[in-house]
């Protein structure tokens, strides 16, 4: 039985809009103009309990709304969703107390305060007596590399040390249900692996579900089996990282180290020409002409070196995100 | 062989059983509360420990009523109220010390809470919002209390005239007055902070209250020396609870008591309800809005 279900969840938004300058400013004042803006269309996905999951899109793709919806801080439009046997948005103790939401632009722990008060604050709150919360704390702290930071004012740590103990404090409670959106944001790559080991670790641990949305594709590719890729409020994508690379991306990078150069006009018959610079040039080709291709180059042309390349998935995706509100291809 | 029905000593076996799981489950459930209470209450204190170099102005930005009895008692229209320098003197210090109880920043808290992000990852806690401003604010005081018992130390050393001290039972009444006079006031700003959810302007709505607070509460002078028909209405709004009766049953001023308490308790049956209310409507506007 799934632990996320969701069907036809939609959500939309009215959105005030003005005209700049002084005469925008009058009507805007007299007769405002209001549009309603859809951030979500009838989103329909299962995730079963342990799954880590990636949600893609690019920014205003409906996404943090999504999270929002999931964890019950939104109330859907229309639709339904369930979480771990309970309806987000009447916001029950117990289904509270499963779920957490880490959102790598807002924090929780007091500013001016060691994270140790906070964390102690949580303890008490989820009814964690002095062992138990000690232990966790260990634990945690110690999966996320942590040590004498927890005694250190917020204000005083790092970025990467304060996220980290965002997320010690998101779940103290050893939730079951982890929405994450952009955890990993801002922080430099050592602190992005750091974040990434932890939430592997964590769910192997305690089987957590996770939903995690970051626009570092190296978040995406280490941790998620499986995508859910959200575009223009809509899942256009609901699989393996390697089926939409396949989707998106249907033809493979070849690249040529040549003897002597040759004019582009001779690799025209060979797959499109990306680029060619001297003896260096690179080919697009279709995945299933790609072998009888290889062939063909190897026998024709004075082949050096040959490398056959998957374009990367943050091109693929990247592509696809620039092209805005288009449909998919 | 007899049934359990009809028999009253195994009847009784399981209601006691029972009785005794629900004794257990209401003391397991206070000691949480108290776990909770004392990790709030002990975080908050910290912060505000913190802050103790602007807790120090917060408390000397608060010497109005001291200013008062300067003026008061300068003035021709003092000596002509009836009320002796050292009635006036022991009024206005017991004002200042209960303005520093009952002073209310929920607005401020919340609005910065709202906009660094706090409130979301609160609201997906199981602790009702309301407890964490509470805990700051009687931390709050008890940052304060130091402070303001060298203030009146102080001003002792300056108008000995004015020292006395209290019964037990008129200082214990004070205080649950004082208390009460709290409550009312945090009440009444935890509803204009409520309605941030509606507007996020909600800070210029407080600052309404200032005036009638500061004209019917008894800051600028006692409430025996108005007018009998605006003595009469400010005795009946929650301003007067919230300053002026703490204040006489501290200083050993006349007071009716009953009528006092009687007051200050018909608000807080309306202010609860409303704030109730108010929270229940404010969340789902804030959901329906987006968080």
């Amino acid at each position: 039985m799934p632990i996320v279900s969701v069907s036809g969840l939609s959500r939309s938004f009215r959105v005030a809009e003005k005209a700049p300058g002084l005469a925008g400013t009058l009507r805007h004042f007299v007769r405002r103009k209001v549009r309603t803006v859809v951030a979500v269309r009838d989103l329909n996905f299962t995730i079963e309990a342990g799954e880590m999951v990636g949600f893609l899109g690019p920014n205003g793709a409906g996404k943090t709304t999504t999270l929002k919806m999931l964890s019950g801080l939104m109330h859907p439009s229309s639709g339904h969703v369930e979480v771990a046997g309970h309806c987000p948005s009447r916001r029950e103790a117990a289904f509270l107390r499963q779920i957490t939401l880490v959102m790598g632009q807002k924090q929780q722990l007091i500013w001016d305060l060691p994270p140790l008060d906070s964390l102690r604050v949580n303890a008490a709150v989820y009814g964690l007596d002095d062992i138990e919360a000690k232990r966790r704390i260990g634990e945690l702290a110690e999966m996320l590399q942590l040590g004498e930071e927890l005694q250190r004012p917020v204000r005083k740590l790092s970025l990467g040390q304060r996220m980290k103990a965002e997320l010690l404090a998101a779940l103290l409670h050893q939730p079951t249900v982890l929405f994450l959106d952009e955890p990993t944001l801002g922080l430099d790559v050592n602190a992005q692996a750091a974040v990434r080991l932890f939430l592997a670790d964590y769910n192997r641990r305690h089987g957590a579900t996770v939903l995690l949305t970051s626009h570092y594709m190296g978040d995406i590719t280490a941790l998620c089996p499986r995508v859910l890729l959200i575009h223009g409020g809509s899942l256009f994508h609901d699989g393996s990282l390697e089926q939409l690379s396949q989707q998106l991306a249907p033809r493979r990078e070849v690249r040529l180290e040549l003897a002597e150069s040759l004019p582009p006009a001779r690799f025209s018959s060979y797959g499109e020409l990306e680029s060619c610079s001297g003896r260096d040039v690179r080919l697009l080709v279709e995945r299933e002409r790609l072998t009888a291709v290889v062939g063909r180059l190897l026998a024709d042309l004075p082949v050096l070196d040959l490398e056959v390349r998957e374009p990367p998935i943050e091109d693929t995706i990247g592509r696809l995100f620039r092209q805005g509100g288009s449909d998919p291809p | 062989m007899t049934s359990d029905r009809s028999n009253p000593r195994r009847q009784a076996g399981p209601a006691q059983s029972r009785l005794a799981k629900a004794v257990r489950r209401r003391a397991a459930s206070l000691r949480s509360v108290l776990r909770i209470a004392r990790a709030l209450f002990s975080s908050q204190y910290a912060l505000m420990l913190e802050y103790r170099a602007e807790i120090v102005l917060w408390a000397l930005s608060g010497l109005l009523p001291l200013l008062m009895f300067s003026l008061w008692s300068n003035a021709p229209a003092g000596a002509a109220s009836g009320l002796s320098p050292q009635a006036f003197a022991r009024y206005f210090l017991a004002a200042f010390v209960v303005r520093q109880f009952t002073i209310v920043w929920v607005v401020y808290a919340f609005e910065e809470d709202n906009l660094l992000g706090r409130l979301s990852p609160y609201l997906l806690q199981p602790l009702p919002l309301v407890w964490r401003y509470v805990a700051a604010h009687l931390a709050d005081q008890a940052t304060r209390l130091p402070i303001v018992t060298i203030m009146v130390a102080l001003f002792f050393l300056f108008v000995p005239s004015a020292i006395w001290i209290p019964s037990l039972g008129q200082f214990l009444l004070a205080i649950f007055a004082l208390q009460l006079g709290f409550w009312l006031n945090f009440l009444l700003h935890y509803a204009i902070t409520l309605l941030c959810f509606w507007s996020e302007r909600a800070r210029a709505l407080e600052k309404l209250l200032y005036m009638p607070y500061l004209f019917l509460s008894g800051l600028l002078a006692p409430l025996d020396l108005y007018p009998a028909s605006l003595r009469a209405f400010a005795l009946h709004t929650p301003f007067a609870a919230m300053l002026y009766l703490p204040a006489q049953l501290l200083s050993g001023g006349p007071v009716d008591l009953i009528a006092g308490l009687l007051n200050a308790v018909s608000w807080l049956f309306l202010l609860v309800p409303l704030n109730l209310w108010l929270w229940r409507a404010g969340v789902r506007r804030y959901a329906a809005l987006g968080a």
